[in-house]
C-alpha cells in the first residue's frame, strides 16, 4: 500500500516536471511547426546553470528564475539567428536544433564536467509531509505545486490575454494570423522564450529529483516527444494528460521493471498512434 | 557528364581494390573500412531520405540492434558466426517491418520524430539492460570468425568483404533507383495524393522502402560489429542516427555517390579530430549547422552544378 501510494505521488511529481518541460515544446512545434529537438538540451542546460548558482549560495527559488531567463534568452536567439533564416524548409530548421543540441551537451560536459552535479532543495521544504499515516517526500509536492502553477498560469495567458489569443491563432492557422495583421515573428520570438524559459525552469526544480548530469538531455528529450505524440500538438491539456500519463508509466515502469522502462514507455504511444495519429487532443494543423 | 552504369560500377570497384595498394599501412586500411561501413549505412538512409522523401532520426536502430545480436549470439549464446550473422539480419529486417508500421502512420515531421522515439527506445533498452548487453559497457567480441572459409581476422580480407558489400549495396541501389518500384518511391515523396489517385497503395510503397533500408542498414550493423569487434549503446544513439543522417546531407542526398562521399569525409573528420581534441560532438554540431544553413543539397548535387557551368 505505501508503495503504491508514495510512486503514485512520484508519478504525479514526475507528470508536473514533464509538463513544465514539454508545454513549451508542444507550444514552439503548434506555431513554428518544428519540433525543437534542443529542448532536452536546454533543460539540461538550465539543471547545470541552477546547480552552479546554488553552489555559489544564490537563493534555490532566485536560481530558477535566473536559469530559466538565461536558457529563454538563449532560445530567442536560437530562433532569430539561426531558425528564421530557414524560414519555410522545416526539416533544416529540425536539423539546426538538433547541431545546437549537440553542441549545447558537449559544451556542458566541458564545462561542467561529467560528474553528476547535485541540486539541494530549500532546506525548509525538504522534511517529508504526513499525511493520513503516509510519509511523503516534500520536495515531490512542491514541484507538483510549482507544475499546477504553471499549467494555471499558461492557461491564463494563452486563454485570457490578447498575447494568449494571438498565440493560439498563430497555432490554428499560421497564414491566416499574419493577414490579419498578427506579427507572427513576434510570437515565434515570444513563444521560444516562454518555451525555453520553462525548460529552464524545470531543469532547476526538477534538479532535487533528476540532478544534473551529462545525458539528462538525451533522457528527457524522448519523454518530451511521447507527451505530444500522445497529447497532440500544440494542445495545452494535450501537454498535461500526456505528461501525466507518461510520468506515470516512467514511474512505475523504472520502479517494476528497472532494465525495461523504455519499452514500457513507449507501450501508450504505439496505442494512440493505431488509434488516433494526430493525439489525444491533436488537431490537424495548417 | 553521363557515366555509363557499367563503366560506373567498374570505375568504383577499381577504386575499392587499388585502394589497399595505396594506403600505406593496415592502420589506414582499417580506416577506409570503418568509412565504407558507414557508407552502406549512409546508402540505406538515403533509401528513405533520397528516394522516399522521409527523414528518419532513428536509422541508428538498424546499425546498432544488429551489431548487438552478432555479439550476443556468437559470444553469449555460442552460436556458429554464420547463422549468427543471418538471425541478425533477420532481426534488423524484421524491426524495421515492425517499427515501420509505427513511424509510417505518420509522415513529415511526425514521422521524423516516431523513428527518433522508437531509436530511443532502443538505447534505453541497451542502456538498461545491463544483464542482456552489458550495459554502458558494451559487448565484446574476441576477434573476427571465419566466415564462409574467409578468415576476417587481418585486416585486408575483412575490408574485401566490407568493400564487396558496399558494391552489392550501390548495385542494389541503383536498380531500385531505376526500377519502376523506385519511380512509386520518388513519386509518394514529391506527389502522394496524385500517386493515390492514379491508384497506388502510397503507405506501402513507403512500408517497402523503410524495410528495404532496414535491410541494407542491419548488413552495415553486421559489418560494424565485426570490424570494431565491439558493440556498446553508443551505437544505438541519437548521435550516430544524427551522424549517419549527416553522411547523408553532407553528401547530397537522392544520389548514389552522396552518401559515400558524406561516410568518408565524415568519417575521416572524426578519425582526425578525436585523436587531437574531444569535442566531436560540438564539431558534428556545429558541421550540421553549417550544412544545412549554407549547403542544403549537399556536396555531390552542388560539385555536379558546377562541373555543369564550367562546361556550358
Amino acid at each position: 500500500m505505501q508503495f503504491w501510494v508514495i510512486q503514485s505521488l512520484n508519478s504525479l511529481a514526475m507528470g508536473g516536471l514533464l509538463f513544465m518541460l514539454s508545454a513549451g515544446f508542444s507550444l514552439i512545434f503548434g506555431l513554428l511547426r518544428i519540433p525543437n529537438l534542443a529542448h532536452g538540451a536546454l533543460f539540461m542546460l538550465g539543471a547545470y546553470l541552477g546547480a552552479t548558482a546554488l553552489a555559489n549560495g544564490l537563493n534555490f527559488w532566485l536560481a530558477a528564475l535566473a536559469s530559466g531567463l538565461a536558457v529563454g534568452l538563449l532560445g530567442v536567439a536560437l530562433e532569430a539567428i539561426l531558425l528564421r533564416r530557414l524560414a519555410g524548409n522545416e526539416q533544416a530548421q529540425v536539423l539546426v536544433t538538433l547541431g545546437v543540441a549537440f553542441i549545447i551537451a558537449d559544451l556542458c560536459l566541458w564545462g561542467f564536467g561529467g560528474d553528476p552535479m547535485p541540486l539541494a532543495a530549500p532546506r525548509s521544504l525538504r522534511p517529508p509531509v504526513f499525511l493520513a499515516g503516509f510519509a511523503f517526500p516534500g520536495w515531490r509536492l512542491v514541484v507538483l505545486g510549482v507544475a499546477l502553477t504553471t499549467a494555471a498560469s499558461l492557461w491564463i495567458l494563452l486563454d485570457r490575454t490578447r498575447l494568449g489569443a494571438m498565440i493560439r491563432a498563430g497555432v490554428d492557422d499560421r497564414l491566416m494570423a499574419r493577414s490579419v495583421g498578427i506579427r507572427v515573428s513576434f510570437l515565434f520570438s515570444a513563444v521560444f522564450f516562454l518555451g525555453a524559459f520553462l525548460a529552464g525552469f524545470g531543469g532547476v526544480i526538477g534538479g532535487p529529483i533528476l540532478s544534473a548530469y551529462p545525458g539528462l538531455d538525451a533522457e528527457m528529450l524522448p519523454l518530451a516527444l511521447v507527451v505530444v505524440i500522445l497529447g497532440g500538438v500544440g494542445s495545452l491539456p494535450g501537454a498535461l494528460v500526456g505528461s501525466l500519463i507518461v510520468g506515470a508509466i516512467y514511474n512505475f515502469g523504472t520502479a517494476l521493471f528497472p532494465d525495461l522502462a523504455y519499452v514500457v514507455l513507449f507501450l501508450p504511444m504505439v496505442v494512440v498512434l493505431a488509434v488516433k495519429p494526430t493525439g489525444l487532443f491533436g488537431r490537424v494543423l495548417r | 557528364m553521363k557515366l555509363s552504369p557499367i563503366l560506373g560500377f567498374a570505375l568504383v570497384a577499381l577504386t575499392l581494390a587499388c585502394l589497399p595498394v595505396l594506403l600505406p599501412d593496415g592502420f589506414y586500411l582499417g580506416i577506409a573500412t570503418h568509412a565504407l561501413v558507414f557508407a552502406i549505412l549512409a546508402l540505406s538512409l538515403d533509401i528513405l531520405i533520397g528516394q522516399a522523401g522521409m527523414t528518419s532520426l532513428g536509422h541508428a536502430v538498424y546499425l546498432g540492434l544488429p551489431a548487438y545480436a552478432v555479439a550476443w549470439l556468437t559470444v553469449q549464446a555460442g552460436w556458429p558466426p554464420l547463422p549468427s550473422v543471418i538471425v541478425a539480419l533477420l532481426i534488423g529486417t524484421l524491426t524495421a517491418a515492425l517499427f515501420g508500421l509505427l513511424a509510417l502512420r505518420a509522415s513529415g515531421l511526425g514521422f521524423l520524430m516516431i523513428t527518433l522515439a522508437l531509436g530511443q527506445v532502443m538505447w534505453g533498452v541497451a542502456y538498461r539492460w545491463v544483464a542482456l548487453t552489458g550495459g554502458d559497457n558494451g559487448l565484446r567480441m574476441p576477434g573476427r570468425p571465419v566466415l564462409l572459409g574467409i578468415d576476417l581476422q587481418a585486416p585486408l580480407p575483412f575490408y574485401a568483404v566490407v568493400a564487396v558489400c558496399l558494391l552489392a549495396a550501390l548495385i542494389c541501389l541503383w536498380h531500385l533507383d531505376r526500377s519502376a518500384f523506385g519511380a512509386c518511391l520518388r513519386g509518394t515523396r514529391d506527389q502522394p495524393r496524385r500517386m493515390r489517385m492514379l491508384g497506388h497503395d502510397v503507405w506501402r510503397i513507403r512500408y517497402a522502402g523503410f524495410v528495404i533500408a532496414g535491410f541494407w542498414g542491419s548488413v552495415a550493423g553486421v559489418l560494424y560489429c565485426l570490424d570494431y569487434q565491439y558493440v556498446s549503446p553508443q551505437a544505438l544513439s541519437l548521435p550516430q542516427s544524427a551522424e549517419a543522417l549527416l553522411m547523408v546531407v553532407l553528401g547530397g542526398a537522392g544520389t548514389l555517390a552522396g552518401p559515400v562521399v558524406g561516410a568518408v569525409i565524415i568519417t575521416a573528420i572524426k578519425t582526425v579530430v578525436s585523436s587531437y581534441v574531444d569535442r566531436w560532438y560540438s564539431l558534428l554540431g556545429l558541421t550540421f549547422i553549417v550544412v544545412v544553413s549554407l549547403m542544403p543539397r549537399g556536396l555531390v548535387p552542388g560539385v555536379r552544378d558546377l562541373w555543369e557551368r564550367l562546361r556550358a
